[in-house]
């Protein structure tokens, strides 16, 4: 059990709580008879294809991905920060922003944004996608009297009062 | 101003819609004005696009001209795979328009506005689904024109349309997601979501591409362009949102939704993970095209069932997108199914336009919603029939018609892919179709038999039903109508240049394929 734990859970634990998140919203969705409850289900799923693709982007030891005009690593760890010299003004011509290193950057210190600005995308559809199940659902309580599917399906099935 | 062409296709009906919903709320005859300016301009830059297209070779557009590496960039493709989808999705988005003129006031005075701003919405949602070439903006555009079909369909105020609107939309929100899940694993597998540059990397990285998360993504992402085309055990939602939608909206969203899923699903099988790697090393092609030999049995028989005209076309669809998602899997070693594919998923465009045309026209002005109501259809609207028989006769595969020159591709790259059950499915369905249309055939001409109909229609009401229900200038419904089914002669008759270039393009895309698949 702890072999499973340690080989299996612990490398992939971001993996196993998206999946959990995944099948939960998946089966509100599916086998829950109000509609309402079939969207909290739908919201859970999208969270958890989001929270899959924000740990995507988390590394260990990293840093917000923003370029200073000292190297990440000094800007994290105290110890490295040393004052510059009393006499050691910035040169004149060499302007603090031409001390940034462009080529000798390791993309190991910062976090990959590029998962979590897709991710601020994928929120905005999926309010907007709650938005217009919600009023969709509105529409339905008011032609149907109910957001329960089976009283719903019933009403369909009964009298043809549908125009 | 040439080279922006690939931003103004979908960029101008979008301004148009914000230009609806600004305006038009105001006062509603600015609506009709703004929908065929924008619609035009966008149809005029899909034309000049198309032009260069075939002159000059694949046109790419940089957003903001941030080139592609950097991750950021909106990156807009054309080739001659998608050019002429891009012109066809306009020019039906025009006629619908022009349908929609008077039928939509009718319909919904309150709503024209809004019906418009959706309209131009899902047009250029659409277009930017084929031109992008980014699998993170497909998705975006995916959800956009998702998002307003959603909204076309739900706003019929018929019971049903609602209900069936939130099932379109759990389902449909359930595709986009495992697509998006699908694109998330390719990019933890490649490090791009840029889909040339997935391509470059499957090709040259033999690990990346044998790797498990690939073939993941690669099954995340095709299942999620099942849901949303509604590929057979998966197309729960279609009928229903479809039938019980307003006219316009269904021969908008008919023609157009599930086609341009299919174009992303060949899009993603030629372009993003090459159909050397999905036919040798994927290897799942005989199970998919068993899967498309049922969907198209299924649907034949389902919309063989039905007595409501629209819902019977929507059973056809289903059966139409097996057609195509067995063209583009049958791993003929020429790729003259998917070439069927790609052709067919203009002439599908073109009929079924004609077909949810003819059908809303019935439907509105005849009155007549079930096929045993198209009673002497013939005699009372002789126009309007002769355009549905068009789309009918396409829709069997009758020689002039597109439909003809698709299924001979299509049924070319089964025997040349040696998937025999898929040839046989096709043929059968045409069977099936033609007893279909044939039978609403004998009805419309020669009325219906007194024998045959229900108890309590006597053998002489025709008299009553010569009222049209909605008196109002026909032109402007009956001329899209016409100007569709010659579309789908033209489309027909002009077949070779097409597939001409869609063959042209996939030489140039995909390396020749290995053995076919046993």
């Amino acid at each position: 059990m702890s072999d499973f734990i340690n080989n299996v859970v612990q490398p992939y634990f971001n993996f196993w709580v998206y999946v959990i998140l995944l099948m939960m919203g998946l089966w509100a969705l599916i086998a829950k008879n109000n509609l309402i409850k079939k969207l909290i289900g739908l919201s859970i799923f999208q969270t958890a294809i989001i929270l899959f693709y924000v740990s995507a982007g988390v590394k260990e030891d990293s840093t917000i991905p923003i370029l200073l005009s000292q190297s990440p690593a000094e800007a994290i760890d105290p110890s490295i920060e040393e004052p510059l010299p009393e006499s050691g003004y910035h040169s004149p011509e060499v302007p603090v922003a031409a001390k940034v290193d462009t080529k000798n950057i390791n993309p190991d210190q910062f976090a990959n944004p590029l998962p979590h600005v897709l991710m601020l995308t994928a929120i905005v559809v999926g309010v907007a996608t709650l938005g217009v199940a919600l009023a969709i659902s509105q529409m339905v309580f008011k032609q149907f009297g109910t957001l329960e599917e089976n009283e719903i399906l019933k009403q369909m099935k009964g009298p043809a009062e549908d125009g | 101003m040439a080279s922006q062409y690939p931003a103004i296709i979908v960029l101008a009906p979008m301004l148009g819609s914000l230009l609806v919903a600004l305006f038009g709320r105001r006062d509603h005859r600015f609506c009709v004005p703004i929908v065929f300016a924008t619609l035009a301009i966008g149809l005029a830059a899909a034309v000049g696009l198309t032009h260069q297209v075939l002159t000059r070779g694949p046109v790419d557009y940089f957003v903001g001209g941030w080139q592609e590496p950097l991750g950021i960039g909106i990156h807009l493709r054309a080739d001659r795979l998608n050019v002429f989808l891009l012109v066809a999705i306009l020019v039906v988005c025009l006629f619908v328009a022009f349908s929609s003129i008077r039928r939509i006031g009718a319909e919904q005075t309150e709503k024209t506005p809004h019906f418009y701003t959706l309209f131009l919405l899902l047009c250029s949602g659409l277009s930017g689904i084929t031109i992008t070439g980014d699998a993170f903006n497909l998705f975006v555009l995916v959800e956009v024109s998702s998002l307003t079909s959603y909204g076309l369909v739900a706003m019929g105020s018929k019971r049903r349309g609602s209900f069936a609107a939130f099932n379109y939309l759990l389902m449909g929100t359930v595709g986009a997601s495992f697509y998006l899940l699908g694109v998330g694993y390719l990019y933890l597998k490649t490090g791009t979501l840029n889909m040339a540059d997935i391509r470059n990397i499957l090709a040259v990285n033999e690990v990346v591409a044998e790797s498990r998360g690939v073939t993941i993504a690669f099954i995340f992402i095709m299942v999620g362009i099942w849901i949303k085309m509604a590929f057979f055990p998966l197309h729960g939602w279609l009928p229903n949102a479809y039938t019980y939608s307003p006219s316009s909206s269904a021969s908008l969203i008919g023609p157009l939704v599930t086609k341009v899923s299919v174009y992303v699903m060949v899009r993603m099988m030629v372009s993003v993970f090459g159909l050397n790697w999905i036919f040798t090393h994927f290897g799942w092609s005989d199970l998919v095209v068993i899967l498309a030999v049922v969907a198209i049995l299924s649907g034949s028989i389902l919309a063989l069932a039905q007595r409501e005209i629209r819902k019977m076309l929507c059973y056809l669809i289903v059966a139409e997108v097996g057609y195509m998602v067995g063209g583009a899997w049958v791993a003929d070693p020429e790729a003259w199914g998917l070439t069927g594919t790609l052709y067919h998923i203009l002439a599908d465009a073109a009929m079924t336009l004609c077909l949810f045309l003819a059908a809303g026209i019935f439907a509105k002005r005849l009155g007549a919603r079930e096929i045993g109501e198209l009673d002497r259809m013939f005699a009372r609207a002789p126009l309007i029939s002769v355009g549905f028989i068009i789309g009918a006769l396409a829709m069997i595969g009758v020689p002039p018609t597109c439909g003809f020159f698709s299924k001979f591709y299509l049924i070319r790259g089964g025997i040349a892919g040696g998937h025999w059950e898929y040839v046989i499915a096709l043929l059968l369905s045409s069977l099936i179709n033609a007893i279909l249309f044939f039978r609403i055939f004998e009805i419309a001409f020669f009325g219906k038999k007194p024998a045959e109909g229900h108890g309590h229609h006597d053998p002489e009401p025709p008299a009553p039903l010569l009222q049209p229900v909605y008196a109002g200038p026909m032109w402007t419904s009956t001329f899209p109508l016409l100007a569709a089914a010659a579309s789908i002669i033209l489309l027909g008759l002009f077949n070779g240049p097409i597939v001409e270039s869609f063959r042209e393009a996939l030489e140039g895309l995909s390396p020749p394929m290995g053995a076919p698949t046993p």
